[in-house]
Order: structure tokens, then sequence, then C-alpha cells
């Protein structure tokens, strides 16, 4: 063992430099050369800058809400709620969030509600949700910000990611960038 | 078809197309024979050895390279502990971080030295940028020495009758240099333009579209994710892991990382083939973890793209699976894949929480760690599915006929005596940990997330994760305190350090033997019913010994669903 | 002396099995089986749960339950005792039936004085005569005798033993039949290799042979693992409320422990070594049971194993000009006098009888080294038969011409693997006699059986390479020594094993000691020198050299019933959590309904059933551990197969149908 801890040492102060300093320098340098510069993808809206990935809470009535989450959508943490299916809490809240969604969609069935609405994700920063959760508020939206139905389908389906080269995946719709272009369609309406 | 579905068989086929000529790239790594990189990396590692004072070409018995494989182990741990517990003080820490308390330096530290990557803190508020540079440090290194333990072995079995095994420097290095280093160059990269940060700021404060005030933490992450994944680590950046949208931005780099941790455990199998000369007996452990992986896994996209039957009974449109706790951007197939994936290898990463899985998902989850040899983590699975193959073998022998015999090598009292131990460990280690954690409910159940069966799924989980170094959790448990640092963090070091000693040393002691040629009665180890065999030890060691504990964890809990 | 179809169980050895069940018990001897032990503790831990319940306390079951469970267990253990037992009694009666035959023999010492046998000591000499039975193991130093062994080897037709050489040794029990002979004590009293034998089967000095000491330690895990999960059991049925009693654990426990191979595993052992007795094969260790069946290579001799005795006449060739039956009749007149195996074989090819030939005042000319021919000499005829170029000297010294077609016939039998005689009269080469080997009927495709284990045969023999080559073509055999000296056999031994070959050979003579003990298996005849017996690690009491074959498959045999009934005791666990488990939690869980697939009726009648089933499994497999499982020469993985289909998959569906069936009758009483 002893003839071993002198040349151990060595070797981990120069595989340090190598794996933990070199490395990274190196990924961080082509990272210069990427989109926003290694930084995540942002998106600038009205001089605030947002990070397209991280998910926001949508909770009022004229967005589309996006999913529940764990932490609040605050980026400064991350987690999901770790209920476990049979925990009986948990489904009080599931049916609760339900019951609320009903509330403030009065005209929805509640068999057409899509279970991601009313499940938290598994970071608390989901920034997507399906297109059904999507066309399922279109109604609501509709009404608080007097737009026509179809346009805001339309609007959904100029927004729909297809799946990875139309194959691989789900379909999905960033709800940030949804929300964004529904402002923006309300404000060319109001003009 | 499916899209989701699609995304899954191209994810893993594509994967496994790659990992043959990645296998044979392996084996002449190992074979010391001329590769791409050699004039890149001969230059380095020569300086390394120098200042070293390492000798890369002495010739190491198994006990020699034991004893190197430990101390410079120690030495990280040493370090390790050092780093943490002052890196509030040291640079490159933008958000303040404090010190980690010495329990949870010390569980981080061994986590990380094992290849587990169990976490007990959260990345963002729990890990200054030097902190998590030096963890990623040891993302190298403990998968390298993982490789490196199963380079051993596979000299042990290239030549006929040797203690000569090659030095463990040179294959730690070379594993590093050679495998790791470049595939998560790549790797990096690929995330790097799909929008995962690789910064040295610190947390941005942004005010949302609807008007909160949030933080967004950052950090040089994609570096670090990369070889989390090459090197079955496993620990996330942030807390929560692939599922976090800056970890994992879309579905194609899901698709890349799930190559990335898949890659080197497959081409590891062929490797050793080809290393060794025996291609068919390298198919026919190909085939039996690839039986028990999908065994495992197919239950589990459907059962989590069939989603939450108490959810279903409220009446809502649950099409789109078992959400709780997964990203839309992946899908409930993707999450139910990775969910197996990251517990077969001992990557432990997760991509949804698997907290949230249905009862017999998580069952699945925990019987791919408790088995922990269908692929198995970077070097180590093979280590662990040579034990079992050493059982079988036993068995399988007397049953032709002849007193046991593996690659003409006799198999005698001692080396069932080692693997009968190291067999053994696994569920002592699993079991007595839950054991003491229910009987002592202050300690262990009190830091529970869920009631009831659940509740025992998560102890159990934590210990099994533990165990196997795999590192993902039910992360419910409130895992943080003196109790959990302490208890897993013997449990990690005992069942890393065993399962590696445990195989070589039988491989070592076998490597000296006399060969003994093949004949009409000698048993056939690379044949399909040799296969089957393993495969039922395997099943049978691992459904015999965790059965009562599943019982009362994820069976009880789907029977009363 | 044959016993070999007596049944498994005879009355007077089952009495005395039964009693040794009983004194098995002593815990000192249980601690050398750790499976068997833990049974142990797990019983006796029973009994003291049963009479605390007498006292009235009610959480752990009623009485009646707790003293079942005690009982099943007891008889668990019973079982498993008797199993060796039975396995003990038979074997010592096999090699006690060997021995009474020896016992209280008086012996006549050289000085007169008649002693019993059983004060002979080493190094005394004994006088037989005519009539007597000798009286133990030892060596002749003088004189020469006719010998009836069948007491020993069952072959009735008498032997004859002479002093020095290899043929010197004589078998205590077996019956001088003429002449008379001086005997030197070879052996101690008590320590002839029956004796050992004896004392192996008893258990005194049995040894575990490595691969049983291996088979421990797979068993003794297994049982660890098993200790782990029950006793864990606990703090997690506590946690989820649902307590579980004592006899649940305890049978838990021992349901999942291999108690099957474990209570078997001795009796599997000692039941090898008395099917080589039945095979009249002593064996002086265990482990000599065991590396037979891993033999690579056999070193078989050619005489006796391959062909039969000795070389026959097969065909007549007279010489030119020469009437056949003039050649045929001083063919046969010249072995009138030539009782070896080859003479008479000449006189029966010929279907003459000597005495029909008119011959007045034969004189008989034995065989010499030096003239290397035989004949009889009468009236005016010189008639001679010998090997060629005798015969050649004989007639061209006589100024006759030895006829080129008979050189040419010669050559010809030479080349088939032949030996030629040539048979002259007056020196005159009348024509020549061909001698064959006559290959064992039915060996050929024993060694493609062999063939089929992945066994080698070598054939060894003192014949020129070309002889050897064509026998060995037609026996079927892959290699052969020809002209082979004692230290050949050996050479190739070493050859083969520093490739890593493991080697069996059988020998007689001192010369063989040597290679005897330096093969792995070294099977000596009962008829050869003691140096010899001492050397090899088994003693075949019929000097039958095919014995060896018979060796490697009860070698096998061993090692496979240990194999397969491991498989079969293990894959017995997978049903038996399904009985208990359910079981254990339905009371505190009642969704585990689901798990109980047998529709068992009751907690308590399901681990009753599973109990009592992991009991009587074990005398259900006495007689397969006794006859072991039979060898199939299939292939080492068809063979795999095979037994993974019968033990496995049979250890995982039988218990499924006996527990259930257990479950009907015992509901019918709780």
């Amino acid at each position: 063992m002893k003839q071993h801890i002198l040349p151990a040492i060595k070797l981990t102060v120069l595989t340090i430099i190598l794996f933990a300093v070199l490395y990274p320098l190196a990924v961080w340098g082509i990272a210069q050369f990427a989109p926003d510069k290694g930084k995540g993808e942002i998106i600038v809206y009205k001089g605030q800058k947002y990070y397209s990935n991280i998910g926001q809470s949508f909770t009022e009535d004229q967005y589309f809400y996006s999913r529940p989450s764990a932490v609040g959508y605050n980026a400064a943490g991350s987690a999901g709620s770790n209920k476990g299916p049979s925990n009986a809490a948990y489904l009080a809240e599931v049916q609760a969030r339900i019951d609320t969604f009903l509330v403030h969609n009065p005209e929805i069935r509640q068999s057409a509600i899509p279970v991601e609405l009313v499940t938290a994700s598994g970071s608390g920063l989901d920034p997507h949700i399906s297109v059904a959760a999507a066309t399922v508020q279109v109604k609501r939206i509709a009404q608080i910000r007097g737009i026509n139905p179809a346009r805001l389908e339309q609007l959904i389906a100029e927004h729909t990611d297809k799946p990875l080269a139309g194959l691989f995946g789900p379909e999905k719709i960033n709800v940030l960038k949804l929300n964004i272009a529904l402002d923006e369609m309300s404000k060319a309406n109001n003009q | 078809m499916n899209t989701e579905i699609l995304g899954i068989i191209v994810m893993f086929t594509a994967t496994l197309a790659l990992a043959l000529p990645f296998g044979k790239y392996i084996a002449r790594v190992y074979g010391g024979e001329k590769t791409l990189l050699d004039p890149v990396f001969n230059p380095i590692e020569k300086v390394c050895y120098k200042i070293s004072g390492i000798n890369n070409k002495k010739e190491m018995n198994w006990k020699e390279h034991m004893v190197a494989l430990l101390t410079i182990n120690l030495v990280w741990f040493l370090l390790g502990m050092l780093i943490l517990m002052t890196q509030q003080w040291l640079p490159f820490n933008p958000d303040h971080n404090p010190n980690m308390s010495a329990d949870l330096a010390f569980n981080t530290t061994i986590s990380f030295v094992v290849n587990c990557n169990l976490q007990h803190y959260s990345g963002e508020t729990g890990m200054s940028y030097l902190g998590q540079m030096w963890l990623m440090f040891l993302q190298f290194v403990s998968a390298g020495t993982g490789l490196a333990a199963a380079a051993i072995l596979f000299k042990a079995f290239r030549e006929k009758t040797t203690d000569q095994l090659g030095n463990f420097y040179d294959f730690l290095m070379k594993s590093c240099t050679r495998i790791l280093l470049p595939l998560s160059l790549v790797v990096a990269l690929i995330l790097v333009f799909n929008g995962t940060p690789m910064t040295f700021e610190g947390k941005d404060q942004i005010v949302s579209l609807q008007g909160d005030t949030v933080n967004v933490s950052t950090g040089p992450a994609a570096g670090f994710i990369a070889i989390k994944h090459v090197g079955t680590n496993g620990g996330g950046f942030f807390g929560a892991n692939a599922a976090h949208p800056f970890e994992n931005p879309n579905y194609l780099t899901n698709m890349v990382v799930m190559f990335a941790q898949l890659i080197v455990p497959l081409a590891m199998i062929f490797a050793f083939g080809y290393f060794t000369g025996r291609k068919k007996f390298s198919r026919m452990i190909f085939g039996v973890m690839t039986v028990g992986f999908l065994l495992l896994t197919l239950p589990n996209i459907n059962m989590e793209m069939n989603g939450n039957p108490a959810i279903a009974a409220m009446g809502i449109d649950d099409s789109s699976g078992a959400t709780e706790g997964k990203e839309i951007r992946f899908g409930a197939a993707a999450t139910g894949f990775w969910s197996i994936v990251t517990t077969v290898i001992s990557t432990g990463s997760v991509n949804g929480m698997h907290d949230s899985t249905m009862p017999l998902s998580g069952m699945n989850e925990l019987l791919a760690m408790m088995v922990n040899a269908f692929y198995g983590g970077c070097g180590v699975g093979l280590l662990n599915f040579f034990i079992f193959i050493i059982l079988a073998v036993f068995i399988s022998g007397l049953m032709v006929g002849r007193t046991p015999e593996f690659m003409g090598k006799k198999i005698e009292a001692r080396e069932m005596k080692i693997a009968m131990i190291i067999a053994l460990l696994h569920p002592f280690l699993i079991l007595v940990g839950t054991a003491l954690a229910t009987a002592f409910p202050a300690q262990g159940a009190s830091t529970l997330n869920n009631p009831g069966f659940h509740g025992f799924s998560e102890i159990l989980y934590e210990y099994t994760s533990s165990a196997a170094n795999n590192g993902s959790g039910f992360e419910g448990l409130g895992d943080n305190n003196l109790w959990w640092n302490i208890t897993t963090g013997f449990v990690l070091i005992l069942g890393r350090f065993l399962p590696i000693i445990g195989p070589i040393a039988i491989a070592g002691l076998l490597a000296n033997k006399k060969y003994i040629p093949e004949s009409n009665g000698t048993l056939k180890t690379d044949t399909a019913t040799f296969g089957l065999m393993v495969f039922a030890v395997i099943a049978i060691i691992a459904a015999l010994s965790f059965f009562p504990a599943l019982t009362l964890g994820p069976i009880a809990e789907y029977f009363s669903m | 002396m044959k016993s070999n179809n007596k049944s498994l169980f005879q009355k007077d050895l089952l009495n005395e099995a039964f009693r040794q069940s009983f004194v098995k018990l002593n815990p000192r001897l249980m601690f050398r089986n750790p499976v068997m032990f833990t049974v142990e503790i797990g019983t006796a831990v029973m009994l003291i749960v049963s009479l605390w319940t007498l006292t009235g306390s009610s959480d752990q079951g009623s009485f009646w339950y707790n003293f079942t469970v005690f009982l099943i267990l007891f008889l668990t253990l019973l079982f498993a005792n008797f199993a060796e037992a039975i396995a003990e009694a038979r074997g010592k009666a096999q090699a006690d039936s060997l021995r009474k035959t020896r016992e209280e023999t008086p012996a006549r010492l050289a000085d007169g004085r008649t002693i019993t046998s059983a004060a002979l000591k080493k190094g005394d000499i004994f006088i037989c005569e005519a009539g007597d039975i000798i009286a133990t193991d030892g060596e002749i130093i003088e004189g020469l005798a006719t010998i009836d062994e069948s007491a020993i080897t069952g072959e009735s037709a008498p032997v004859i033993r002479e002093s020095g050489g290899d043929k010197s040794s004589v078998t205590g029990g077996t019956k001088v039949l003429s002449d008379k002979i001086k005997v030197k004590v070879t052996t101690e009293p008590g320590e002839s290799f029956l004796d050992k034998m004896i004392a192996l089967v008893e258990g005194a000095s049995r040894q575990k042979t490595p691969n049983e000491i291996a088979l421990t330690i797979l068993l003794a895990g297994f049982t660890l693992v098993f200790i782990i999960v029950t006793v864990s059991l606990k703090p997690f049925a506590d946690y989820a409320n649902a307590p579980i009693t004592i006899a649940s654990f305890i049978a838990l426990f021992v349901c999942l422990i291999p108690t099957t191979i474990g209570g078997l595993l001795s009796a599997i052992g000692i039941a090898g070594m008395d099917r080589a007795l039945r095979a009249n094969v002593i064996t002086k260790s265990g482990k000599a049971v065991e590396t037979a069946g891993d033999i690579d290579v056999l070193l078989l001799d050619k005489t006796g194993t391959i062909t039969i005795g000795n070389r026959k006449a097969t065909q007549f060739y007279p010489a030119k000009d020469i009437d056949e039956k003039q050649m045929i009749r001083a063919a046969v007149l010249s072995s009138m006098s030539d009782d070896t195996p080859e003479g008479k074989s000449i006189i029966e090819l010929a279907g003459v009888n000597p005495l029909s030939y008119a011959v007045n005042a034969p004189r008989f000319i034995r065989f010499s080294a030096e003239t290397r021919s035989s004949g009889i000499d009468f009236e005016q005829s010189r008639i001679r038969k010998g090997a060629t170029d005798a015969i050649k000297r004989i007639v061209e010294k006589a100024g006759n011409i030895f006829p080129e077609e008979i050189e040419a016939k010669v050559r010809e039998i030479s080349g088939k693997g032949g030996t030629p005689l040539v048979v002259s009269e007056n020196e005159t080469a009348l024509g020549v006699i061909e001698l064959q080997d006559i290959i064992k009927p039915g060996i050929r495709e024993r060694f493609e059986r062999l063939r089929k284990m992945g066994i080698k045969t070598v054939m060894v023999t003192g014949d020129n390479p070309l002889t050897a080559k064509f026998i060995a073509e037609k026996a079927g055999v892959d290699d052969f020594i020809a002209e082979a000296k004692p230290e050949d056999k050996m050479n190739y031994i070493k050859k083969e094993q520093s490739a890593g070959r493991l080697v069996a050979m059988m020998g007689d003579g001192t010369n063989d000691a040597p290679a005897l003990a330096q093969a792995d298996v070294g099977v000596a005849m009962n008829s050869g020198t003691q140096a010899a017996k001492e050397a090899g690690n088994m003693v075949d009491l019929d000097n039958d050299p095919t014995k060896l074959i018979e060796v490697v498959e009860i070698g096998k045999q061993l090692l496979m019933t240990r194999g397969t009934l491991t498989t079969f005791s293990i894959a017995n666990d997978v049903a038996k959590y399904f009985a208990i488990i359910p079981a254990l939690f339905i009371t505190a869980i009642p969704a585990l309904q689901s798990l109980n697939i047998m529709a068992l009726s009751s907690p308590q009648s399901a681990i009753l059933s599973a109990v009592i089933f992991n009991a009587i499994i074990i005398p259900f497999l006495i007689p397969l551990a006794l006859k072991g499982v039979a060898y199939k020469p299939i292939g080492a993985s068809a063979l795999l197969r095979r037994n993974l289909l019968i033990y496995g998959l049979g250890g995982l569906i039988a218990p499924f149908i006996g527990i259930k069936l257990i479950d009907i009758i015992v509901s019918l009483f709780i």
C-alpha cells in the first residue's frame, strides 16, 4: 500500500487537471459558439429575458395553464412531488385540482381533462403541455380574451412541436411560447 | 406506429448497433493495440506517469491490483471530504452555497467515489461550482475504476495460466482517456447545442410573463451531465436530475443521454468476447442480460403508459399515462423505459420521479437493482454477472456429471466461498439496512413522504439503490440526516468494493490454475441452455431473497389499489 | 456375493437405519451438516414454543398447531438422518458380506501352530493346501496353486497364483483348490482395503470430498441468505402491522433453506462408494469416485479389455501342393500338448479330435525361448509350429526351400494385425495358421459412448505399432501405445496430465505401481501385486479391465445426483414462497389473498402443508439418492437441458401440486 500512496496522490492531481479543468474548459470554449453562448436557450419579450426551457407558472385564467409544480416553478430548485400512486392525501389533491379546473372551465366535461393538467411534473419546471391540454382551455381563454376559438386552435396548431424528425417521441407545446403568442394575438386584436 | 414507442425502439437498437464496434475498440484499448486517440493521449499519459513515478508496464497480480485500486480510491475519498466541507470558502461559488456537514460530505464523497451518486443534497443549493467540478472528476475516475477492474477480469481469462494481469494504472488511465473522455466530449457538445448551460455565472433572477419573480439556477452543467451518463454515475447537476429541462432539454437529448449511459455497459460485454476470443460467450451474456432487461422494461413501459388506475377512477382523460412526476416532452413511454435502463445499469439518473411510478413499476426498478447485473454499471455490471455465472457453472457443472469448471478452470471450494459471500452481501446490505430503518422508526420511517406500503418501498429503495451503487431514489424520502447519511454511506462502501474484490479474486485464482482443455463432456458455457441456467440462478437468488420484502412494499400496494 | 439385485430397503437394514436416525440427532454429529443443523435449532425452538403455549399464552397460536409444526420438523430431521443411515447401512452390509467370508478362518503358521485369521499380523507366514480357505490377504512366497476366487469375484473359473511375478497376490476368503503355497501376510488386521472401505462408509473416517465441501459452502450460503431474509422480515412485518408467529418464521425458514439436498448430500456420497462396491470395486476414498467422473483419458490394456483374453486361430493357409487336410493334421498334432489359449483355439478351429489321429509313442516338444517353436515327434514325423523365422530356419537348415507364397501370406497376416504361425513337418513348410485378436463384442459401442462423454480412450499393448494400429482402428479407440513398456504408460499419463487432463488406468503388476500412483484414478486388480494395490486408489475384485468404464460412470452419476437434487431443492422454494408468504400476511393485509395462487384453505393449513411437503420430499427422494441419477452420454449441453427440464422445471412444478394436495388433506383436520 505504502508504495502506492504517493503515486496515487500525484496521479490524482494530474488527472484533476485533465478531467476537471481541461475537459470543462474545452466544453465551455466550444459552448461560446452555441446559441446564447451556453447559457440556456433565451428568449427576450418586451425587454424581459426568459429561459424558453424553464417552465413558468401560469395560473391566471387568461393564459394557458402550465402544469402543477412541486416547486412553484421557482428554478432556484427543482423537484417532483414524489407522491406515491396510492397515497390517499395525494389522490385527494388531484381530485381538488380537477374540481378547481371544472370551476374555472364550467363548460368542459370531466372526462376531457387531460391528466397532466392535474399532476405535477418531475422537475417542477416542465415547460410543456400536451395538445389536448391546450385545446381543453380554448373555450375559457376565448371567452376571457374575446378571441375566436378557431383562431386559438390555429395558434395551438402553429405552436405544436412535432415529434423529433416527425418520428420519435410525443407532440407537445411550449406553454411560455404559446402564451407570448397569445398576448401578441390579443394585442393585435385590440389595436 | 406510435411515435413514443418508435422512439424507444430506435434508441435501443441504435445503441446496440454502435455497441458492437465500440466493444471491438475497447478490446483494442485494453489489449494495448494502436487506437485512433493514441497520438493525443499517449504523450499526456507518459507525462502523468513520469511525474507520478508510475511504471505502467509493470504487470500486477490480482492482489497488487486491488491494493493499487483501494489506495487511490482512499486518496479520492479523503480529498473529497476536504473539498466538500470547505467549498463555501473556495472559489467558483457564485451562489454562496454553504459547506457540507460532515455526515453529508461523508455520504456524498463516498457516493461519488463508488460510482453511485446517491444525492442527499440538491445541486442548486448544496454544491458550489468547484464542488461540481470535483464531483465530475470523481465521475470520470470512479467509472474508470470499474472499467479497469473489468479489464483485469478480461486479462485473467485471456491467458491459459498466468498471474500477470496487466497494470492497474494503465487500465485506469486508458479507461478514462480512451473510452470515457471522448464519449463525454461528444455528448457534452450535443447537449450544449440543445440548450444545456455551460457557464460559470451564478443564479439568474427573472420575472415571469405572469409577473412572478423567480430565480433560475444554472452552471457548468453540460460537461457534468455528459460524463454522469457515459460513466453510469447518474448524479444530477440539478436536483431534478435528467428531468430538469436544463439537463435534458428535449427528446433528442433524451435519446443521446440514453445512448450515453447504455453504450459502455453494452460495449463491455462484447469487448470481453473480442478480447478473450470468446464471442459466443459474449453473446450468451448479452442474451441473458437482454432478456432480463426486456422482462423488466416492457411491463414498465406498459404500466406507465396505462396510467394510474386510482386517477383513471376519477373519470378524467388519462391517455397521457401516469404523468405524475413525468415531463411532457419525454412522455410516459420513454420515462418508463428510462426507469429500467437507469436501474439495470447503475446510472441512477432519472428523467421522471420513480417515487410516483406505478407500484409494480417501482418493483421492477427495485428488482433491476437487486439483480444489478442486467448490463450493470461501467465494468462492475460484468463483475456482478460473473458471480452469477460462477454459481450457475457450479450447479450445472455437477448436473452434467463433472466437477464444475469454467473456461477450463476448476471451480473449487475457495472460489465458491468468495462467490457465495458476494452473492450474500447484496441481500445482506439491503435487508439488514431496511430492517434497521424499520426497527427504529424514529430514525428511518419518520422521514417518509408517503404512508403505508409505499413508505416501506421508499426505505427499501434507498438501501437497494445504495447497495447496488445505483443512486436513484424514491426521492420523497427526507434523506439528508445523520441516519441516512451514515447508514447508506457504509452500505455504499461495502456494496462497491467487495463486489469488485470478490470477482477479481476469483478471476485471479482461476487464472493461476491449470488449464483443462475442453472435451465433449465439458459443460459448454456459451450455449442458450447455459444462459437459461444463469438466468434461473439470477431469478431465483433475487426472487428468493427479496420476495418477502417486495410483498410488503410494492406488491401489497399493487393489490391494495 | 452378487447382491446387485437386492432391493433398496432390506428389513434388517431398515431397523438399523431407524436406530441410527435417532443417534444422529446428536448436535455434535449434526454440526457437520450446516443446513440440517439449523433445522435442528429450529426444531428445538418449536419445542420450547409449544411448551410455552401450554402456559396459557395464546399469541403464538394453539399448542396443537405449534406442536404439529415441531413434530413435522422433527420428522424432517429424522428423514434426513435416515437417508444417511440407510446409505451407510447398505454400504456396510455390502462390505460386511465381503468380509464375513474371511473372518475366523483358521490359519496354519509355518511353525505348525494354528491361529485364527484375526490374530495374523503383517509379516506372518502361513501355509495353505488344497481345500483350505486363505485366511487373509497376502503374497505367495513359495509355491503355486489353483485358487477359486468366486467368493470375491463371482467368477467360477479357478485361477493360478504363484510366487514371484505379478500373480503372487491372494485374497482372504478365497479357496485353494490344488497344491500348496506359503503366504506372507501383507496387511495388519483391520487394515485391509475392505476394512478401510467399511470405515469410510461408517463415517468414522469419512472426510468430505473437495466437491462436497464446495457444495456445502453453496448450501450454507443459501442457508445464510434465508437467515437474513427471515430475521429481517420481523421488523418489516411489525412495521406493516402484520406480526408473525414464531412457528411461521421457523416454517418459512426451514422451507426455504435447501433441506432436500442438505438432508441427502451425505447419503449421495456414501451411495456412490456403495455403488462402486456393488460393482466389486473397493474405493479407498470418496474423492476417488468423484474424480472418476472427471476422467478425460482412459488407459486400457488391450488384452482382456478390448480383445477377448488371447488371440484365436481364424484361418489355415496351406502351402502350394500341400493338401489342406495334411496341414490341419500337422497343426492339430503340434497343438496337442500346447494348452495356451492359442493352441486350444487351433484345435477348436480345426474341429478335429486330436486323438482321432493314430500317433504312437509321441514325444512332445515344449515351447522354449531359444527355439521359439513347439511340436511333436512320433515315428518318422517331426512336426513343428512356431514363429515364421524360427520355422524358416529349421526348413532352410535342412536344405529345403521356404516357399515364397508362405512368406507372402505371413506379410499379409501381419499387415492385418494378425499373428502368423508356420507349421512344418519333417522340415518342410506346410502352411500358415492365422491368429487374430478377437475384439470383444459391443466394445466399439462402448468406446463410442465414452467418446460422447468426452473421454479419450487409449489402448496399451505390447504389440508392434502396425498390429496395434489395426486393432485400435477396429475397436474404435482414439489412441494407442504400442510395444508398451511400463514407463511408456507413465510418460503418457504425465503428458496428458501436463495438458490438464485427468487420467485413469488399470494395472496389476508391480511395474504398474508408479503409473497407478501417477494416474488420477488408478484401479488395481485384486490379483495384482500388493505394490500395485497400494499405489492405486481403487481395487477391482473382479480383475475385470472393463471395470474402468463402469467406475467413470459411477463417478459421473455421483456428481449428477448432487447437481440435480440441488437444483430440485432450490427450485422448490418458489412454490413454498407462494404457500407461506400469503399465509403470513393475509390476516393483516387481506389484499394479499391474490398471491395465494394455490388457493390454500387457511394460513395455518398453508404453513403446515408447506412444512409437510418439505419433510416428505426427503424420503421420496432417498431411492434416487441411493441409485443415482441415470447418466446418458448425449453430450454435456443436451444432458444439461434434460436435467434442467426434469429436475429444474420438475422442482418448480412438483411442490405446487404436492402442497395443494397436502392442503386438501390437512384442511379436513383444521
